[in-house]
């Protein structure tokens, strides 16, 4: 076994919300880059013009790419060899989380009780955790600030099998066309297939974590991602829904296996600032 | 056509723009989100007076980060004009001019903004570390307690927009939304 601190987790969650929130990740830069030659809109030009100077400023002055530094979401892969030494570990995120937010001077958006009162609770906590068990003698860790903006214009919809592939790419370009005006575009489309109700919005979240460009392992899905994407540039849309051809730069679709009487599919719209950050331990 | 508006505005100033046209704004605005509208809402519905005086001014839908030692503002961009879309017609009614925000919004609000004569302005969204370039002084003006949406008086100087909605009601987005 291999004796890992939970104070040294803190520390870690602590940087990585501030590295995903002050630079922007060179995969999407590089996307926003390539819109920006793409785009013939003359306002949707200028407004990528901007967003490519904002991602600039951000990392030299390390101020927040956007205001909206976002829902905190984690991913833990903790390998089965390693033990973590601590009473609390999700005490120990928690503070990791709450002093990025306070000491970075990240904004703090996180509510309680939100049909009620919804006060702030003036630390950003708490994030949303997932933990996964791997093979080995190491911690993977993802952070992924998410703002809400982009989060509201996402979906859930338990489809039937009889609606099929068409009834999938309908669901999603109908919510695309819907939604993503309000979405700071040009978005990151990340969908999850497959597995079930609670399962299938974790899916679609980890799909807008695959780096941009990458090229999707299964050939249907690849294909299908392109199809997609090319079908959501013609919406008209465009960078900061101005209008223009690029509404979304990337597609990516997740499957996991799922109940015969059930297609659950999940749609989670990331705005061009599409921020996360890794570390291994 | 780069125009240049300064707040407070008026009828004269509002009516010259058009949708479309990019505009670089001075002066002061509010900020005021979810939390400061709602407030607003029900003190309208009870029948108390405001904390701020809305006429001809601009309200800016956003809330900033903390700023560092040493930095006016920390980044500030808009937020989602449409979730203000419930509270919006009702503002205007009392003077409200302008506003700031991000997206489209109900053909309710594109209404009373016509029939107001008033404006709303876009900026880019997620753009907040290089808009904050361009608030020269912030202060908080009201509803301290709602913390991170209290509502702020900010300066702004050249701060770069596009007219979405003009007076008339025309608006810049090439597609139609449902609201």
């Amino acid at each position: 076994m291999r004796a890992i601190e939970g104070k040294e987790i803190k520390e870690r969650i602590k940087a990585l919300c501030l590295e995903a929130n002050f630079f922007l990740r060179a995969d999407v830069f590089a996307a926003l880059r390539e819109a920006q030659v793409q785009e013939e809109n003359k306002l949707a030009k200028l407004a990528l013009s901007e967003i490519v100077k904002n991602a600039q400023i951000a990392r030299e002055q390390k101020k927040p790419i956007c205001q909206d530094t976002g829902h905190v979401t984690i991913f833990l892969e903790v390998g089965n060899e390693v033990h973590i030494v601590t009473d609390d570990l999700k005490m120990e995120i928690n503070q990791g989380v709450s002093e990025a937010y306070i000491e970075g001077n990240l904004r703090k958006s996180i509510v309680t009780d939100p049909l009620f009162s919804r006060k702030n609770t003036l630390n950003n906590t708490p994030p949303s955790i997932y933990f996964e068990n791997v093979p080995g003698e190491k911690i993977k860790i993802t952070v992924f600030p998410k703002g809400g903006g982009s989060d509201n214009a996402s979906s859930l919809k338990m489809l039937k099998p009889s609606d099929g592939l068409d009834g999938f790419k309908k669901f999603v370009l109908e919510e695309v066309k819907k939604n993503a005006p309000f979405a700071c575009p040009p978005l990151v489309v990340g969908i999850g297939v497959g597995g079930s109700f609670d399962s299938v919005g974790i899916l679609a979240k980890k799909a807008l974590l695959e780096p941009l460009g990458r090229v999707n392992q299964d050939k249907k899905l690849q294909r299908l991602e392109e199809e997609i994407l090319k079908e959501i540039n013609q919406l008209g849309i465009g960078p900061n829904a101005l209008g223009g051809k690029v509404t979304a730069l990337a597609v990516h679709i997740r499957c996991f296996p799922t109940h015969m009487a059930s297609l659950p599919v999940a749609l989670n719209l990331s705005c061009h600032a599409l921020r996360s950050a890794r570390t291994i331990l | 056509m780069n125009l240049k508006l300064n707040t407070p505005l008026s009828d004269e100033k509002v009516k010259k723009l058009r949708a479309g046209e990019r505009i670089f704004l001075s002066g002061i605005v509010y900020t005021a989100r979810d939390a400061a509208h709602k407030r607003f809402f029900e003190a309208i519905k009870k029948g108390l007076p405001l904390p701020i005086d809305l006429k001809d001014q601009v309200i800016f839908y956003a809330s900033p980060t903390p700023p560092k030692e040493g930095e006016v503002i920390g980044s500030i961009g808009p937020t989602t004009s449409a979730r203000m879309d419930l509270y919006t017609p009702l503002l205007l009614g009392r003077g409200l001019k302008g506003m700031i925000g991000k997206g489209p919004r109900s053909k309710e609000v594109q209404e009373a903004i016509k029939k107001h004569r008033a404006i709303y302005l876009i900026a880019t969204g997620g753009a907040a570390a290089y808009l904050a370039q361009f608030v020269v002084s912030s202060e908080i003006a009201c509803y301290e307690d709602l913390g991170p949406e209290a509502i702020l008086k900010l300066r702004l100087k050249d701060f770069p927009l596009v007219v979405a909605i003009d007076s008339l009601g025309k608006q810049v987005f090439p597609y139609r939304v449902e609201l």
